[in-house]
């Protein structure tokens, strides 16, 4: 097992050296400049630029900034960002909790119905009832998230007023955070009503979060099953006369379920990827409303280290699921 | 939780004093979120809307509304007959805000307008550098250094700023955001408790709101000072709700939970001036969106093809199908109409192309060199490409080939600097201190040809106009000169004028009191709120 978890973290080297590469060279293709960002409209005199381009280390070729930001990466400095003064890692920790919880909401929203819509669909394969499931799925699988997002927005909050639009708390509510999950913080806080206005808050971006992973979650379920369903077991637990609902529930899905843990594990990168979009469009305080602020403002040092943060978390995760997947599936070990 | 008793507290107080039975509280969606609290640091809108707008005053403010400058902390001033030495008499008993981080212990003096600016300037200090990678990039813009001789302590109530020249527009440079008042009491405090960097995220000012809390990318929060030198305001609590994005922002309001908006999309404007529950300002942004031709290469070197070639440009269609339902107010002078000295006399060049061509035919001008830069927005100019585009088809028509030359954003402008740059080039403005100054001298006097004159043009009438209105302080002698000014520019043509952006802000019609700003900046003093 030692071996397995060593292999898997040797092979997060490469990986890790080549998302720095992307990361570093993507910021600085990016047309625009970050110090005319920083400077504003009314923009530098020549001498103040190329006084800016020394201080923030931009003068240096561009083999030794990279040098530069993987020795102080290594040594857990992200570096600060050029718009705000404040160092990386501390911005990043304060929106992280935010990120993570509307996550979580949206990876239980998408097992809690993906999942028994995959079985459904298993289960009465090829009527009108798979075929529309499964055809809704891909149409949520489709879906660009921006454009969902809206059409929730202005529907649901602007045409019914059942849930407010946006952030994560009606502002009436003041308390100062404790752990940064605001479905916690809001209970600690004991103000009445607080945590009510959270749940409302969150209902929205944790369906549009939630919807793409639901899709494949359901239609990974729904194969899953389909194909246990056809082994020798669930046959002869049939056979032996045992209930439908037995035989799907005890049988086949427990076996299903080992390919859709992976997939689970796999969306990490997916909602991270939707938080970007997400937490715009419901000004969500979380790291991806910043990423994309920090690329608007040309903040390289926040876009680089933000990515490598991110990306680490995703390795972390994926690691964390291919381990749990072997523990689960002892002949993954052995190959 | 000590800010939330701030609050309660303010709340409380607000019953008492106003013998109301609630807390008024004024939501405002605004764009971003503020890179910190200290003016003298950041250099946007949205910051300066969190920091100085809010919570400082300066010595001298912008009239609410306009750009003329009035008193501020400085109560009066007096500018000797040589224009070098403005000595200011501060308003007594102005306090600092009393916070759960710090207590005054003084009303505000001397001490605290020179450090204001000294710690702007003296690379010694340690507050030049308190944060990371910190630089003072508008008092360096505005080049404080070179005109600032010194600043002198006559006593606790009065202070003098020496010049090295004179500088009419200094007034209004004091009115900016980065010269906003800081406490030098607090500073003292902070540096001896080794917590600098706590004065960029904590900040204390002597404005309108002072601050409370605020939680990142999320919520801002301020309560009403009620130590205000001009007097409580009628709002008890300004809350910052920040919203990227501009449909999300018009949502918010439209389902009450927000009661300003800044900047909508342009597309959303003809339905929010529809909805009977909103109220829309909007007036012509302090901008200009403009293309210089370079009057040192003929044949663009004669008044009458630069005419001609202005002539030819359907600018109503041109404006329309660049700035579409966000509209945009033509320009008839370089300045926009919000600002003083702007002369309604000047008419700008009409749509002509027949009379156009007969100029440009004699001249022999067949082919002109025309410049955009690609992929790049800016609010007075949406599309330079498109526009060049459009310019080039209307060229045509009139005989004139025009050659479209797009680069990046930083090489677009070190190019179009170049004194010997061909044809003609686009480019813009957005003013900074709302003095005509900020125009006239950025963008068209000699001196500037080779940093930002882009029309290498340097005209004797307009140039003495222009430095003369720059050593008086008599704004009406000023507004006089800077009108000749404007009526040589049009008879001399060194660009073709395009437009001033239309800048919007929208609010609940429950808002009472709000007056948009020409600077762009969003106000909240004398801002109410009706139930």
């Amino acid at each position: 097992m030692l071996r397995y978890i060593l292999n898997k973290l040797a092979l997060i080297v490469p990986t890790l050296i080549g998302i720095t590469i992307c990361a570093f060279g993507f910021v600085r293709l990016l047309p625009g400049d970050p110090i005319l960002a920083l400077a504003g409209e009314h923009g530098v005199t020549p001498e103040r630029y190329e006084q800016l381009k020394v201080q923030f280390g931009f003068d240096r070729p561009i083999w030794e900034q990279y040098g530069h930001y993987i020795w102080d990466a290594l040594h857990g400095d992200f570096g600060v960002s050029i718009s705000t003064h404040r160092p990386v890692v501390t911005e990043f920790l304060a929106l992280f909790p935010a990120t993570v919880e509307l996550s979580l909401c949206a990876i239980i929203f998408a097992i809690l119905l993906g999942i028994p819509a995959g079985i459904f669909a298993a289960t009465r394969r090829g009527t009108v009832v798979d075929q529309g499931l499964m055809g809704t799925a891909l149409v949520g699988y489709s879906m660009p998230i921006f454009w969902w997002g809206l059409l929730l927005i202005i529907f649901f909050s602007g045409y019914l007023h059942w849930t407010p639009v946006s952030g994560r708390i009606d502002v009436q509510y003041f308390f100062k955070p404790v752990t940064g999950f605001m479905l916690i913080d809001s209970l600690l806080s004991g103000q009445k009503g607080a945590f009510h206005s959270v749940v409302m808050h969150l209902i929205l971006p944790t369906i549009v979060l939630g919807t793409i992973p639901l899709a494949v979650i359901a239609r990974q379920t729904r194969s899953a099953m389909l194909e246990v369903m056809g082994e020798d077991y669930v046959r002869t637990a049939r056979a032996k006369g045992l209930k439908a609902r037995r035989v799907i529930g005890l049988h086949a899905l427990r076996n299903a379920l080992i390919p859709v843990v992976t997939t689970i594990g796999l969306q990490v990168g997916v909602l991270l990827a939707g938080a970007i979009l997400t937490e715009s469009i419901f000004a969500w305080p979380g790291i991806g409303k910043w990423m994309v602020d920090s690329i608007y403002k040309r903040d390289y040092v926040v876009v680089q280290a933000g990515l490598l943060l991110i990306a680490l978390i995703v390795m972390g995760v994926n690691l964390l699921v291919d381990v749990l997947y072997a523990v689960v599936n002892p002949r993954i070990r052995v190959q | 939780m000590k800010s939330a008793k701030i609050l309660l507290t303010a709340a409380a107080l607000a019953v008492v004093l106003g013998g109301s039975a609630y807390a008024k509280t004024l939501v405002y969606c605004s764009e971003g979120s503020p890179a910190n609290f200290d003016p003298g640091t950041t250099t946007g809108g949205n910051d300066f809307d969190a920091s100085s707008r809010t919570i400082y005053s300066r010595l001298v403010e912008f009239k609410h509304g306009s750009t003329e400058v009035e008193p501020g902390l400085a109560e009066s001033w007096d500018i000797s007959p040589d224009g070098l030495t403005y000595t200011f008499h501060l308003r007594k008993g102005v306090k600092f805000q009393s916070t759960d981080y710090f207590t005054p212990t003084r009303d505000l003096n001397a001490d605290d307008v020179i450090f204001s600016f000294m710690r702007q300037q003296d690379d010694k200090s340690p507050w030049f550098t308190y944060l990371p990678n910190l630089s003072y990039d508008y008092y360096v813009g505005m080049d404080m250094p070179k005109y600032t001789k010194e600043w002198k302590k006559v006593d606790d109530n009065t202070v003098q700023l020496v010049l090295t020249e004179p500088n009419a527009p200094m007034l209004a440079n004091l009115a900016m955001d980065f010269a906003s008042i800081v406490s030098k009491e607090y500073a003292d405090k902070l540096q001896a408790s080794g917590n600098l960097a706590d004065f960029a995220s904590k900040p204390i000012g002597t404005g309108p709101f002072q601050f409370v809390d605020y939680q990142v990318d999320s919520t801002i929060r301020y309560a009403a000072n009620p130590d205000y030198y001009k007097g409580k305001e009628k709002i008890d609590n300004l809350i910052f709700s920040i919203v990227s994005n501009a449909t999300t922002r018009l949502e918010k309001i439209r389902a009450g939970e927000c009661d300003v908006m800044a900047y909508p999309n342009p597309a959303d404007v003809p339905s929010i001036k529809a909805d009977a529950n909103l109220t829309t300002y909007e007036q012509a942004g302090l901008n200009i969106g403009y293309m210089s031709y370079n009057t040192t290469l003929p044949p663009l070197d004669k008044p009458e093809v630069r005419h001609a070639l202005n002539m030819a440009i359907d600018r109503d269609a041109l404006i329309k199908a660049l700035f579409q339902d966000a509209g945009a107010t033509p320009a008839n002078n370089l300045i926009p109409p919000t600002m003083w000295s702007w002369n309604k006399d000047v008419k700008f060049d009409k749509y002509d192309p027949d009379a156009a061509k007969k100029v440009l035919a004699a001249a022999g001008l067949t082919k002109i060199d025309l410049w955009a830069a690609a992929e790049i927005s800016r609010p007075y100019n949406p599309s330079f490409q498109r526009a060049a585009e459009l310019i080039q088809a209307d060229w045509a028509k009139v005989g004139v080939t025009a050659n479209i030359i797009s680069e990046e954003w930083t090489k677009y402008r070190a190019d179009g600097k170049k004194k010997d740059r061909s044809g003609a080039f686009q480019i813009g403005w957005s003013g900074d201190n709302g003095d005509p100054d900020n125009f006239f001298a950025t963008l068209f006097s000699c001196s500037a040809i080779g940093v930002s004159n882009y029309s290498s043009w340097c005209d004797k009438d307009f140039e003495n106009d222009i430095q003369k209105a720059k050593t008086t302080s008599d704004i009406a002698e000023r507004t006089k000169y800077y009108q000749d000014a404007q009526v040589v520019f049009a008879k001399e043509a060194p660009a073709f004028l395009l437009a001033h952006s239309q800048v919007y802000v929208v609010t609940d019609k429950k808002v009472q009191g709000f007056v948009q700003d020409p600077l762009g900046m969003h106000r909240f003093d004398g801002v109410d709120v009706t139930e």
